[in-house]
């Protein structure tokens, strides 16, 4: 065990200057690096606000069996089969049909070439499971026909919070699916989350209708409130423009009424359908509806052909910049719903760094003089070890850029606590041989040979705790688990390269004396 | 060489009793869950002036009826943290307390620090913080179970559950918040209590091949004695670290330390007086594991 070849002195001495140098790479100024990696502050140290959201998906299931119903409803009239008791209810299409096409209904639902009954092959399923209830024929969303949707609005979504996060312009903002109707968003740096998250939290659904005076239309109405509470109108629910015909918006001040106002451009058809229905119906009272609300209803005065227009509704210049920005990103698919938030603000990272940094630093002080009293010289080579180890952890932390977080941090610490450990084990094993053994060379040898299996069980029952909690940890805690985990790697290897190399050197040197340990 | 088995019987006594109260404690007082577990809200916040007293901050806060709201310093005399439940999962509670606070105490808060966690996602991680630490106890018991016969498996995990079940119990009792960094902690001690097992067992082992005359109740004595110095050294390096996280480290990883320290200290002890009265109780001798040697 005490036999180094050159070669493999020079690989490790590559190996421990390599390390160094990547290691040191954190230390230096930006601008002039050896290498483009560093390792990544998390969120707890640099400061910045960490937003889990989840898509309200119910309102699209229920938009998208809506536009399902029309079309069964039509795609049998084409075929000549009447369709009745037509219903919505929990999430189910249920209808009814005479006796004698039953069958045939089923089998359009059922075929692989279905058009009305998406089938996707990779999966084996079709977009809906038909059921037959007393007569009933009844569609719910299969299994797959949910997760396709459910990822069809999740990518959507992702797309919008990442217009609205660009158009706000944080830096380096992380913004990554989680499951099949979550988005996670890291947004370094950022200590006031307050108006991302009211960005983020509204739809942004903006539609364009009449208001009924005689609270009808022959598309039926709704009864709707005012942004302010005020009051509530019946509106029609036919949509003359939606939030998808907008080409641009931009907050403006309004010369004539001092009033801050959100001034819109439309796109080619939007402002034909806006002309039209505009002449049309001067005198009326359009409803500017966002998100449920209405957020005013001016009276059309004059035709407006030319595609633009102005939206007031009382605005300060931030909501009209923010209601510019909704409008201009386009509207979510579904409700956000922000389920967990953490945000730390910038001078607590800075102390958590500061602490930690502290810790580390005594900690590892206290360790070292603790060990050159039990072992004196062979403390010291412990020593070297511990520093090499840590070198070589900063090392590998840096090259694989891992994302270094609070509890990482205390996960290095603990590593330099543990780490003593393999070669306490050597240490006194060899003082056990010593008794039985003159050789001091078969002495050392044999006391690394005999304390091998102890300190392999000892090493992977803790890289098993650091790997389950690797897997099943999140965030922060997922740090600690990549600390103390490439902390193990690195204690073997300083301790079976590195401490080894010099205790080899030192035993071949002194083979003669008495007491070496 | 010190005589540990001399109270064997003692020490299991009195590591029998408190495994009882822990249960007990868990059972009738249960844990104190903070808000990663229970869902609702933590802020923590600095001022600038420091004669604001907490009482002052708490009445104040009550007022905006928030249910049952927590308001606590927070290491040092100017950090607050306050807690509460935020039932009704309102969104924008954090921004008006923030007003409020800015109209009663002038604008000298710092919000230095907020989390929300929303009663789906906290139930999903206490959910997946039991699924780690039962998944590692199995897999623990697995490696154990591969690496030595079936005495020295149930002697590991019987100390290795002695440790956790206390440690949470120290925990109830001491009204200790759980939070996400506890079950890293208590993973890690799964981990280092087996580690501190392992190596003892490992000397119990190669002892009970060497002499065929020595009884289990003094070769476990000898085992324990020959790793004692091993045991104390890498306990003490443990602590060392352990307690400048906890003196150093700032507010956020006291409870992580703590506990770690706790477990540190259980997982030494239980290692020389659980694990080993198991193999002395369950009678282990050569025989046991030269059959095991014979089947290999």
């Amino acid at each position: 065990m005490l036999y180094f070849s050159k070669l493999r002195i020079i690989f490790i001495s590559i190996i421990s200057l390599f390390f160094f140098i990547i290691a040191s790479n954190n230390l230096l100024d930006p601008n002039n690096r050896f290498f483009d990696k560093k390792i990544n502050l998390g969120l707890d140290l640099q400061g910045g606000s960490y937003l889990l959201l989840e898509i309200d998906n119910s309102p699209v299931i229920e938009q998208k069996l809506q536009n399902k119903s029309t079309l069964i409803r039509s795609y049998f009239k084409d075929k000549g089969i009447r369709i009745s008791n037509l219903k919505l209810s929990n999430d189910k299409i249920k209808f009814s049909v005479e006796e004698k096409f039953k069958q045939n209904v089923i089998d359009e639902f059922i075929d692989e070439n279905s058009d009305i009954n998406p089938f996707y092959p990779r999966f084996k399923s079709h977009q809906f499971d038909i059921n037959e209830v007393d007569n009933f024929i009844e569609l719910t969303f299969s299994k797959q026909g949910l997760v396709e949707l459910k990822t069809s609005s999740q990518d959507q979504a992702l797309e919008i919070v990442r217009r609205r996060i660009d158009e706000i312009g944080t830096n380096e903002p992380n913004i990554l699916k989680r499951g099949n109707s979550r988005i996670l968003v890291e947004l370094p740096g950022l200590d006031d989350p307050m108006r991302i998250k009211s960005l983020l939290g509204k739809t942004a659904n903006l539609t364009f209708r009449f208001i009924s005076t005689d609270n009808q239309s022959s598309f039926g109405v709704e009864k709707i409130e005012y942004e302010d509470g005020s009051n509530t109108d019946f509106v029609s629910k036919r949509i003359i423009l939606s939030g998808d015909n907008l080409l641009d918006a931009q907050p403006r001040m309004n010369n004539q009424t001092n009033e801050t106002v959100v001034s819109f451009t439309l796109d080619r058809v939007g402002a034909k359908r806006f002309g039209k229905a505009t002449a049309s119906n001067i005198g009326r009272k359009l409803a500017i509806v966002l998100d449920g609300k209405i957020i005013s209803a001016p009276v059309i005065r004059d035709t407006i052909a030319s595609g633009s227009g102005q939206i007031s509704g009382g605005f300060t210049f931030q909501s009209a910049t923010d209601l510019a920005l909704l409008l201009r990103s386009g509207a979510l698919p579904a409700p956000l719903n922000i389920i967990e938030e953490r945000t730390v603000g910038p001078d607590l990272g800075q102390d958590s760094i500061k602490a930690g940094i502290i810790a580390l630093t005594i900690g590892f002080i206290l360790v070292i003089i603790y060990m050159f009293m039990k072992y004196k010289f062979f403390g010291l080579i412990t020593n070297i070890t511990l520093i090499t180890n840590l070198i070589i952890l900063i090392g590998i932390l840096t090259l694989f850029e891992v994302t270094l977080t609070l509890p990482g941090i205390a996960g290095i610490i603990l590593t330099v606590g543990m780490a003593v450990d393999a070669n306490v084990l050597i240490f006194e094993r060899i003082k056990e041989e010593i008794k039985n053994e003159k050789n001091n060379i078969i002495a050392f040898d044999s006391g690394y040979t005999k304390s091998k299996t102890a300190i392999l069980d000892a090493n992977v029952t803790t890289l098993l705790a650091a790997v389950i909690l690797f897997f099943m940890g999140s965030g922060p805690i997922k740090g600690f688990s990549v600390t103390l985990g490439v902390g193990i790697f690195t204690t073997l290897f300083s301790v079976y390269f590195i401490a080894r190399l010099f205790t080899a050197i030192y035993v071949s040197r002194y083979k003669d004396k008495e007491v070496l340990i | 060489m010190i005589k540990f088995n001399k109270f064997y019987t003692q020490f299991n006594i009195i590591s029998l009793v408190l495994v009882i109260a822990s249960l007990a404690l868990l059972i009738f007082k249960g844990l104190n869950f903070g808000i990663d577990f229970k869902g609702g809200t933590l802020i923590e916040l600095r001022s600038q002036d420091n004669k604001i007293n907490v009482s002052s901050l708490r009445d104040n806060l009550s007022q905006m009826d928030l249910g049952d709201i927590s308001v606590k310093k927070f290491g040092s005399d100017q950090d607050y943290l306050i807690k509460f439940e935020n039932k009704d999962e309102k969104k924008n509670l954090v921004e008006e307390i923030k007003i409020n606070i800015d109209n009663s105490f002038g604008n000298n808060f710092d919000f230095r620090r907020v989390e929300n966690v929303g009663p789906k996602v906290s139930a999903e991680l206490l959910r997946s913080g039991i699924i780690a630490i039962s998944v590692s106890l199995a897999i623990m018991l697995i490696y154990i179970w591969i690496r030595f016969e079936w005495q020295f498996s149930l002697g590991a995990i019987v100390a290795l559950f002695h440790d956790v079940i206390i440690t949470l119990g120290l925990f109830s009792l001491l009204n200790l918040e759980i939070n996400l960094s506890i079950i890293a902690a208590v993973l890690t001690i799964v981990g280092y209590s087996m580690n501190d097992t392992v190596v003892i067992f490992d000397r119990v082992r190669e002892n009970l091949r060497k002499y065929s005359d020595i009884k289990i109740f003094e070769l476990t004595n000898i085992s324990i004695n020959e790793t004692l110095s091993r045991t104390l050294i890498t306990s003490v390096t443990t602590l060392l670290a352990l307690f400048s996280i906890f003196f150093f480290g700032g507010e956020i990883l006291k409870g992580f330390s703590l506990a770690m320290i706790f477990g540190v200290i259980f997982g030494t002890y239980s290692s020389i007086y659980i694990a080993n009265t198991v193999l002395v109780r369950l009678n282990v001798s050569q025989k046991t594991i030269l059959k095991e040697d014979e089947k290999n």
